[in-house]
């Protein structure tokens, strides 16, 4: 027989279980891409909605129709000035314009569509009456990749998928264990213990580095995300915020007997961190007060730190502040639960 | 003779409200090479006194000793000499026999191949079904080639045959024969009587904690005085006389006279002498016979008597 390592053993045999679970396999590599596609399709960046303007047939309803050219982003129709009354209440037209000497602009103030429409209207109909411009601008029109929602959104589902499969990949996978009585039997086998707990970090960094590959490629191959840091900063992230999260699933296990119980209280670590770290929004629209609580979180660290590596291009001795942070997590965690960890 | 196993005075307090007293001054030695039984009813402490004598469990109090060794000083040797087959342990789904065993196997120095092991136990053929897809049966033989796989000195299977058909306890049966033939020294822990009667050389009742009574199964059989057993029943206990059973002790080759719920049970050392006595004795008060039925003496029986109890609570 040819004898190999104990631990490649155990890292093999982690691997084929995980590969051999369908659920696995859809919520590590499918949901993370389904998600992006749905929000990045959702939130795309649209050129702004046409103008809907009505425009009251009265004397001069003529002038104000030539003023407003679809060419400058409006759509105009010229009704009767009840019929234009209900339009504006259901929200058809943004603005009312009623011709005359003067021109009177109905509209409700608190619609931002129709503040803008209001703005643009008076604009042209003004520059057509003949309105000089007293000084002259120039606009140069800047829409490129890296200020997107889909650019925001890419690093945030990473440091999420980072989160949920170091907590369950080795929270859940220990409670599943003990409560199979496997985790004893195993226990009584000459097996170190070391061994067993590495390969099972190992399996979920390999697992993390082909999410992160799979979800960076998939963003610039349809978004067309651009990677401005390095990929080795991005990577030692990546494995920096798997070592964090198997310490804190680590911790979630290491007295837990009942699967139930572990899911319980896995849910109870991560909710606050789904919600305040910064995955799908900015963490800065929390109030000032509970900035230095958020900022504390080790998601908010890692998703910050991701962001600034992806987008901006910050490298790690720029980011030491966030990498302690999560180092005295990851080590806290580590060191708590293997103390009080309980293997029968 | 060596001993493989020694033990004196184990006690195991489990903590909680109240705790509770698992094991309360268990003796135990166990020869090597022999195939040694702890029978008892289920919460006897078998599951204990064998955990802890795996090492898997600390006792609260007393001494063990293990193939000479004692756990806490000589772990990983120890662990290297024996072989674990626990209650209900659920091996990984998704993995194939092989590759369990070859898991298994990696962990011993001296770990053998999974392909003979497999052969042993009649698992060839699944080689590489998944655990998941196994029979319960063939999981518990897997259980078993897993603590066969390191080549133990020293063998425990904790209830192995418990929850499976029969068909699968023969096969099990067979197992652990054939290891005994081979000079393995197996202790095993079981509430089935005919299982102990078959596989162990000799047998340790555990009830509360205790030992109540060792020594090989004909021993402990031979212990009832009256190797024989009748139970019958008797048509309603018919007014004015009323059928005394310590009056039963008189009959010639009677040891014991118990009621039991539907009838009588008596241990006899000649049946042929008993019987007779008693049809005779029972036509003479006008009892009509409604059940009668001799067998030998089981070790259900020696616990019976020892405790008032049956093994299993049916």
């Amino acid at each position: 027989m040819s004898r190999r390592h104990p631990f490649l053993l155990l890292v093999l045999a982690r691997m084929r279980e995980l590969m051999r679970e369908p659920e696995v396999v859809f919520w590590v590599f499918v949901f993370p891409i389904l998600l992006a596609v749905g929000l990045g399709v959702a939130f795309r960046n649209k050129p702004p909605d046409e103008i809907a303007v009505g425009v009251v047939a009265a004397a001069g309803s003529d002038r104000v129709v030539s003023a407003l050219p679809p060419a400058g982003g409006f759509r105009v129709v010229t009704i009767s000035a009840d019929e234009a009354a209900d339009r504006l209440r259901l929200g058809k037209v943004a603005l009312v314009v009623v011709p005359g000497p003067s021109y009177e602009y109905r509209y409700d103030p608190t619609r931002p569509d129709s503040v803008l429409a209001r703005l643009k209207v008076h604009d042209a109909l003004e520059r057509a009456a003949g309105r000089a411009d007293p000084v002259e601008v120039h606009e140069t029109l800047v829409t490129e990749p890296g200020a997107r929602y889909i650019d925001f959104l890419i690093p945030g589902l990473l440091g999420m998928n980072i989160m949920s499969g170091g907590m369950w990949g080795v929270g859940f996978l220990l409670v599943d264990m003990r409560s199979r009585r496997l985790l004893k039997r195993l226990v009584a086998t000459p097996m170190r213990r070391a061994d067993f707990l590495g390969a099972i970090m190992t399996s979920r960094m390999i697992l993390v580095f082909a999410e992160m590959a799979l979800l960076l490629f998939f963003g610039w191959l349809v978004f067309h995300l651009v990677i401005q840091g390095s990929l080795w900063t991005i990577t030692l992230l990546a494995v920096l915020g798997a070592f964090v999260f198997s310490g804190l699933g680590l911790l979630v296990a290491c007295r837990t007997a009942k699967i139930e119980t572990a899911s319980g209280l896995m849910n109870l670590v991560m909710l606050p961190m789904f919600v305040c770290s910064g995955i799908f929004f900015s963490p800065d629209r929390f109030p000032a007060a509970v900035q230095p609580l958020v900022k504390a979180l080790p998601l908010t660290a890692l998703n910050d730190a991701l962001r600034a590596t992806i987008l901006e291009g910050a490298t790690l001795p720029s980011q030491s502040g966030r990498i302690l942070l999560m180092l005295a997590w990851g080590l806290v965690s580590f060191a708590v639960a293997l103390k009080i960890f309980r293997w029968n | 003779m060596d001993i493989a196993i020694r033990c004196r005075d184990l006690r195991k307090v489990y903590e909680g409200k109240p705790p509770v007293e698992a094991l309360r001054g268990l003796d135990l030695e166990v020869r090597a090479g022999e195939c040694f039984g702890i029978l008892g009813p289920n919460g006897a402490g078998k599951t204990t006194t064998v955990e802890i004598l795996e090492g898997i469990l600390q006792a609260s109090g007393g001494e063990v000793e293990v193939l000479g060794l004692r756990w806490g000083r000589s772990d990983r040797a120890l662990r290297e000499r024996i072989g674990v087959s626990l209650q209900e342990t659920r091996l990984a789904d998704k993995l194939t026999v092989e590759e369990t065993l070859d898991l298994f196997g990696s962990f011993y120095e001296k770990g053998r191949s999974a392909l003979e092991v497999m052969a042993e136990v009649g698992l060839t053929e699944k080689r590489s079904a998944w655990v998941v897809k196994l029979s319960g049966g063939q999981r518990q033989r897997l259980a078993v080639a897993c603590a066969l796989i390191g080549n133990p000195d020293l063998l425990f299977l904790d209830e192995p045959t418990t929850g499976l058909d029969p068909q699968s306890r023969r096969q099990i049966w067979d197992i652990v024969r054939d290891l005994r033939r081979r000079g393995r020294t197996i202790l095993l822990t079981t509430h089935y009587m005919d299982e102990a009667e078959r596989l162990c050389d000799r047998v340790a009742v555990v009830d509360h904690g205790r030992v109540i009574a060792l020594g090989t199964p004909s021993e402990l059989i031979a212990s009832l005085k009256g190797e024989h057993v009748v139970e019958f029943a008797v048509n309603g206990n018919v007014e004015p006389r009323p059928l005394d059973p310590q009056s039963l002790l008189a009959l010639p080759s009677v040891r014991s006279v118990r009621s039991e719920p539907g009838g009588l049970l008596m241990t006899v050392d000649e049946p042929h002498v008993a019987i007779p006595a008693l049809l005779e004795r029972l036509g003479r008060e006008g009892h009509g016979l409604s059940r009668l039925a001799t067998r030998h003496a089981s070790l259900e029986d020696v616990f019976v008597a020892l405790t008032g109890r049956r093994l299993r609570d049916e």
